[in-house]
């Protein structure tokens, strides 16, 4: 049941082999056994899920049912769920029940989906390894030494392990495609605007974006058919139609232009991973596309830019946690700042604060121009960069991390070594343009990802070149063995 | 870009952060660290280049001037550490 794909599972539904309550049951039986191992989750929603999946039965029996009626799915625990806890990952938002869906969440649950609970992250999505979070880390379901990565890595390890059919996520530096490739899954991250951020808790928001991921490209596609679109509630909302994703997975890809960055082949890249990523560039060789090397010299300055840019939209959207009106409040404040000042520094994890001081100090006066002024200048030209390669070529194709998952523990006391990993992945948020992760082989037992970045609002092109590779290649089908039964 | 304990002291107190006084150094050495790195910012002239705010360059949207919300008082104010009669207590601001 659990290795059934979105379209099996919507089949075996309309055929009656088994019924959205069965299902429902089935995952939460299976998180139940196994999130021990891996803590993906950090809400079950058990109760909430199985009125739902009766209410999807229902439909189903009335004929009032949509593609995805009754299929579960689990939440990045950043999406504001009416009701239900909302985290975060942080003890600031630990006691948050949020009086609203997100947009996503609503899309979700008005296509009949079953929310099986909330998965674990980085703490307000700032980290590259879910060892941020408040709730502890997530285990890598390959191997239990091994970050998932970041930050939704409750997200990619509950896929991988296949206690959820797939799961929403975000992505403001490589939150979505870092963490699929570390844990063996297609991630994939739209164009800025593609998704809604109303009711996604902001961290930056001109970064910020909602995804998907799942075992293959065509649930990925599946998915983001359900929360891609427009929503007036979030003011920079892309207004571009939706196409529907699933319809062009099997277009041919002979003649398909495949860039490949230079910058993205050099030093700091392991040389397992590189082999990976060569031998899957010759599977699109040989499925007709044509290969050329391009250059995005600005490359390096990506992540200098991005630790400028994102902790300083950071440190403003995270003003609002204050102790006043939600969230955690510290006890006995003297005055009104001491309030302030115990409920921030107490409801906030080491990584929040180094953030937020980093963004403070960046927009402080005197400094503006020197950080902020130059790293949005820098942005126009990393942005300029994907602009002018994509005039020669359709795609561009490079790992999505410079390495497989590394150990729990071996970064977390570096910040700028845990940066560095994201180096592949950060430029594509600053551009605003659409990525996604595949699997595409294993170091040992660890899983690489292919990174493959499109132009903008070129989902369905992504997904049809994932969803062809998939279909010539097996990486995808394999399961981390603990959780193969 | 190196910072010292006091400039950690002063970008807390901005942010409105308590950071307890054993942590300061270290706060200091991780935040000059970070700052090295943004420091690669340098190496290139970016004299002319327009700054980019937003990916796509879209122009911010209008909407009519009308109420759209409904008054959720109630419910916001449910979920919140300390209210009274429908207002937000904090510690007493004016003598």
């Amino acid at each position: 049941m659990h290795d059934k794909t979105l379209t099996e599972l919507a089949a075996g539904l309309r055929a009656k082999e088994f019924s959205s309550v069965e299902l429902t049951r089935y995952f939460l039986d299976r998180i139940a056994r196994y999130d021990g191992q891996i803590n993906s989750f950090i809400t079950v929603c058990a109760d909430y899920a199985l009125e739902q999946a009766q209410a999807a039965d229902q439909a189903l029996a009335n004929g009032d049912a949509v593609s995805l009626t009754g299929i579960p799915l689990a939440q990045k625990d950043i999406f504001c769920t009416d009701g239900i806890r909302t985290s975060c990952g942080s003890r600031m938002l630990d006691n948050f029940i949020a009086p609203y869906d997100a947009g996503v969440v609503e899309r979700c649950s008005g296509a009949g989906m079953v929310m099986l609970g909330k998965t674990n992250m980085d703490e307000f999505a700032m980290g590259s390894s879910n060892e941020t979070s408040y709730y502890g880390p997530v285990h890598n379901p390959w191997d239990r030494e091994a970050v998932p990565g970041g930050s939704s890595g409750g997200s990619a390890a509950a896929v991988a392990a296949r206690l959820t059919p797939v799961a929403t996520a975000t992505d403001t530096g490589g939150s979505i495609r870092q963490p699929a490739s570390l844990c063996g899954i297609t991630g994939l991250k739209p164009t800025y605007g593609r998704v809604s951020r109303f009711g996604m808790i902001a961290f930056a928001s001109s970064l910020d974006q909602g995804g998907v991921m799942a075992r293959s490209a065509e649930d990925a596609a599946l998915l983001l058919n359900v929360i891609a679109g427009f929503d007036e509630r979030d003011s920079t909302s892309a207004e571009q139609t939706v196409p529907d994703y699933g319809a062009t997975l099997d277009e041919t890809l002979a003649g398909l232009k495949i860039g490949l960055p230079e910058e993205y082949f050099s030093d700091g890249l392991d040389t397992e991973v590189a082999r990976i990523i060569d031998a899957a560039v010759d599977e699109y060789r040989k499925l007709g596309a044509e290969v050329k090397a391009i250059s995005l010299p600005n490359t390096g300055l990506a992540v200098p830019t991005y630790y400028v840019i994102a902790p300083a939209e950071c440190s403003s959207n995270l003003s609002r946690f204050d102790g006043v009106r939600f969230g955690y409040r510290c006890e006995n404040a003297v005055d009104l700042e001491d309030l302030y000042k115990r409920s921030r520094g107490e409801g906030f994890g080491a990584e929040v604060k180094r953030r937020i001081m980093i963004g403070t100090y960046a927009l402080s006066a005197g400094y503006y121009d020197a950080y902020y002024l130059k790293a949005q200048q820098l942005r126009h030209l990393i942005s300029d960069d994907f602009a002018k390669a994509f005039e020669e070529v359709d795609v561009i194709m490079g790992p999505t991390s410079p390495t497989v998952a590394f150990n729990l523990g071996e970064k977390s006391s570096d910040p700028v070594s845990m940066y560095l990993s994201d180096i592949y992945t950060i430029a594509v948020n600053l551009a605003g343009l659409p990525g996604l992760s595949i699997p595409a082989g294993f170091v040992g037992s660890r899983p690489v990802g292919l990174q493959i970045i499109g132009n903008y609002f070129n989902e369905a092109r992504l997904l049809n070149v994932a969803h062809r590779f998939q279909q010539v290649t097996d990486w995808h089908l394999r399961a981390p063995q603990p959780f193969a039964d | 870009m190196s910072l010292e304990k006091t400039d950690i002291e002063k970008i807390a107190h901005l942010a409105r952060l308590e950071i307890d006084p054993d942590d300061v150094s270290r706060y200091a050495r991780d935040l000059s660290v970070i700052l090295e790195l943004v420091e690669q910012m340098n190496q290139v002239d970016t004299g002319g280049v327009q700054p980019m705010a937003h990916p796509l360059q879209m122009a911010q949207r209008l909407r009519a001037d009308e109420v759209t919300e409904t008054n959720q008082r109630d419910k916001f104010q449910q979920i919140a550490p300390q209210v009274e009669a429908g207002l937000y207590l904090v510690p007493k601001v004016i003598e």
